[in-house]
């Protein structure tokens, strides 16, 4: 096959041509393709501007909350989505100690999301949905929850209890 | 290498995708084929920019009239490259129709509408309309005050069709009003019918031309051949190159503005269509009372049908460019006629709806500043603050950050440290303002307002607000009138004046109150017409409250 092409090899100069304009047609699209999806990606990706600092919300008078038991406790909160602020109704599972320190848990169970809850009689949290079990510092005993609850940032004024943002447990996974 | 080669192969045995891509750009086409035939890939590429950022812009989009403001906001404001993707869409749909004209024209004046390619010709036509329809759909979705006077308009003008008017009223949902089922309706029509139809017209469009052959000059069939790739590919694609490069600067350099949300008690507002519906604007004020049908309704679709039935009513023989007369008179009236109407319309709009409105896609905490505080960012500026001072950590390091100091907060502290700085920081390298007690007072009112969240909305208050309010403060206005809730009420206050007054008659009131409001205790005042302008103009930028 080899000597066929070169017996038959075409002016140079027709050829220069051809591959010239082969290239200027891939360079072109391949720039304009880049102008357009660089665009498109920085616009999907990057996250909003202006987005504001989650506050801190009021979950309400910590001395109403009865110490050593775990308490489901609701407040509103404003959650900033895309183009709306929403007021939304959150809860939080607040533990307070007898030396008035305080651990809020993040309601959803850390393997799938479910709202799970305490179970009075077994000193435990229970997860309906998978059957994952924690001890009442968020550690997990039992079932396929990968790590121990989330818990919000907390602060206390006088006797009001404040809800920061949501964040992982500092403790290592059982 | 032969591992690439040999899957496009397996895939080419059993799709037959190589071979189809190359029979298509192994096309034959004339000799004489060459730079005047880019224009319908321009066309057809302008068509996919259009669907790639119209694509992009529904995914963070509401459409609905609550909320179709403020998701265009968030995609202009907070998202990254949000403004580029609208600037490209809006500015491509303006391409689109010059590129679909301007291969029409093309077509037009070498006669390639003839026999055989008169349904390739009445298929084009149909996508010319499709085109103008997306602008007409596409105008509404903004929901700014510019898309609810326009669409009102265009609504009314097809409820004014013989026969036809009250079924497109009620198609369009416009029997009680713009509202939700006309918006869903514009929204359905612009991203669910308009392009899966514009596909397959442009699919019928390209079989046809690819059928009958790219149309060849007088005396070029007995030449050779050519192949469309890859020479006329490339002059395509330079061609192509060439458009988005221009549309590109356009969506960077030229800001689409987001007006007001659209306001059905808006009285001043003068609205205007999109450019290149200008020209029937201004012919449809040729006819007035009974005989208006005819200048929105009859004589332009006669014009659609003549253009529809050019093959028909055109039968020559094909003749070399160059001796087409005729064709080449017909589109210089043509566009002589449009290019008349157009500017007459741009002449005839009043110069306060041409003047730039407030772009409401910027941060406008500025509006909520009272003139005061207003006046102290004129003096900001103009004493240059920011040479020496940085505002939430952008700027200067030889003063401290003017969103930190929380020290010495208020306004007497400041006013004696603007006076003689050194007196109250003995070693302080900053020198004495001069300016009047009141416009220290000014500045020191701004500078309390100042914090981190609003320093970048409050820097970006537009000139003629900042003007405007230096001109209120100088002639005392709030000695009478109130604005956001500062000043006293003698007078009305002023939040909301757009709404109840035009430009003109407040400007005029200003010269001459006693004439406008009889027994007003108002003096005349007389401004220069810079000064009169920015106070109007940022009067009527007052939130409504």
């Amino acid at each position: 096959m080899d000597h066929v092409q070169t017996t038959d090899h075409q002016p140079p100069a027709g050829e220069t041509r051809r591959s010239f304009y082969v290239a200027a047609i891939y360079g072109i699209w391949g720039l304009i393709t880049a102008a357009l999806a660089a665009p498109a990606l920085i616009y999907l990706l990057v996250p909003p501007r202006l987005r504001r600092q989650s506050e801190w919300v009021d979950a309400g008078d910590l001395s109403q909350v009865p110490a050593g038991t775990p308490v489901e406790v609701t407040f509103r909160r404003n959650r900033v989505d895309g183009w709306k602020v929403s007021s939304e109704k959150g809860t939080a599972w607040v533990l307070k100690s007898a030396s008035n320190q305080v651990v809020a848990y993040g309601p959803e169970c850390t393997h799938l999301g479910c709202a799970y809850h305490w179970d009075n009689g077994k000193n435990e949290f229970v997860c309906p949905c998978h059957n994952s079990i924690f001890a009442i510092d968020g550690r997990v005993i039992g079932g396929p929850a990968p790590r121990p609850l989330d818990r919000f940032a907390t602060r206390i004024e006088g006797n009001k209890l404040l809800l920061g943002p949501l964040q992982a447990s500092p403790e290592k996974s059982a | 290498m032969n591992q690439i080669n040999g899957i496009i192969e397996w895939l080419d045995h059993r799709t037959g995708i190589q071979t189809a891509a190359r029979r298509f750009l192994y096309e034959d086409i004339p000799d004489s084929s060459g730079w005047h035939q880019v224009l319908g890939s321009v066309a057809m590429f302008s068509f996919l920019v259009q669907v790639f950022t119209g694509i992009l812009l529904a995914f963070n989009y509401a459409p609905t009239p609550g909320d179709a403001y403020n998701s265009l906001r968030y995609i202009l404001t907070e998202l990254t490259g949000g403004r580029l993707i609208r600037g490209l869409h809006h500015w491509g749909a303006s391409m689109m129709i010059v590129v679909v004209v301007l291969h029409m024209v093309q077509v037009f004046v070498y006669g390639a509408y003839k026999k055989p390619r008169e349904a390739t010709w009445m298929v084009g036509i149909v996508l010319l309309l499709l085109t103008l329809a997306y602008g007409l759909t596409g105008y509404l979705l903004p929901w700014d005050n510019r898309a609810y006077f326009g669409t009102v308009v265009s609504t009314q003008i097809a409820a004014t069709a013989p026969v036809l008017g009250p079924y497109l009223t009620q198609l369009l949902g416009s029997q009680n009003g713009i509202g939700v089922v006309t918006f869903a309706r514009f929204f359905g029509l612009h991203v669910l019918l308009l392009p899966p139809l514009t596909m397959l017209l442009i699919g019928v469009h390209v079989y046809l031309v690819r059928k009958h052959g790219v149309a060849p000059a007088p005396g070029d069939e007995t030449l050779p051949k050519k192949k469309f790739y890859p020479q006329q590919v490339f002059k395509d694609t330079i061609a192509i190159f060439i458009a988005f490069i221009i549309l590109f600067t356009m969506a960077v350099a030229i800001r689409v503005p987001l007006e007001q949300l659209a306001d059905p008690t808006d009285t001043a507002y003068i609205p205007r269509p999109e450019w290149y519906f200008l020209f029937l604007f201004q012919f449809l004020k040729f006819f007035n009372g009974p005989l208006e049908v005819v200048g929105s309704m009859v004589l332009p679709g006669l014009a659609v049908l003549l253009l529809l039935l050019v093959p028909f009513i055109d039968r020559t023989q094909m003749v070399k460019v160059t001796r087409r007369g005729f064709a080449f008179g017909f589109v210089a009236l043509a566009a002589i006629g449009w290019g008349s109407l157009t500017a007459a319309a741009v002449i005839t709009t009043p110069a306060e709806a041409r003047e730039v409105a407030v772009d409401y896609s910027a941060p406008t905490d500025w509006m909520q500043l009272s003139p005061e505080e207003m006046a102290g960012v004129a003096y900001f500026r103009r004493e240059n603050c920011l040479s020496c001072h940085a505002v939430n950590g952008s700027g200067s390091q030889i003063g401290p950050d003017l969103t930190r100091t929380t020290i010495h907060r208020n306004a007497a502290w400041m006013i004696q440290h603007f006076k003689s700085p050194q007196g109250i920081r003995p070693g302080s390298s900053m020198p004495a303002i001069q300016l009047s007690d009141a416009q220290l007072n000014s500045l020191a009112a701004f500078l309390l307002k100042l914090n981190p969240d609003n320093a970048t909305a409050l820097q970006n208050a537009p000139e003629f607000a900042v003007q405007g309010a230096l001109v209120y403060q100088a002639n005392g206005c709030s000695d009478c009138h109130k604005v956001n809730g500062v000043g006293m009420e003698i007078g009305p206050a002023l939040n909301g004046v757009s709404k109840r007054r035009s430009r003109s008659w407040v400007e005029e009131h200003f010269a001459n109150p006693e004439k406008l409001s009889p027994g007003t205790s108002m003096p005349p005042f007389k401004f220069a017409k810079t000064d009169q302008e920015n106070l109007t103009t940022y009067l009527f930028s007052l939130p409504d409250k």
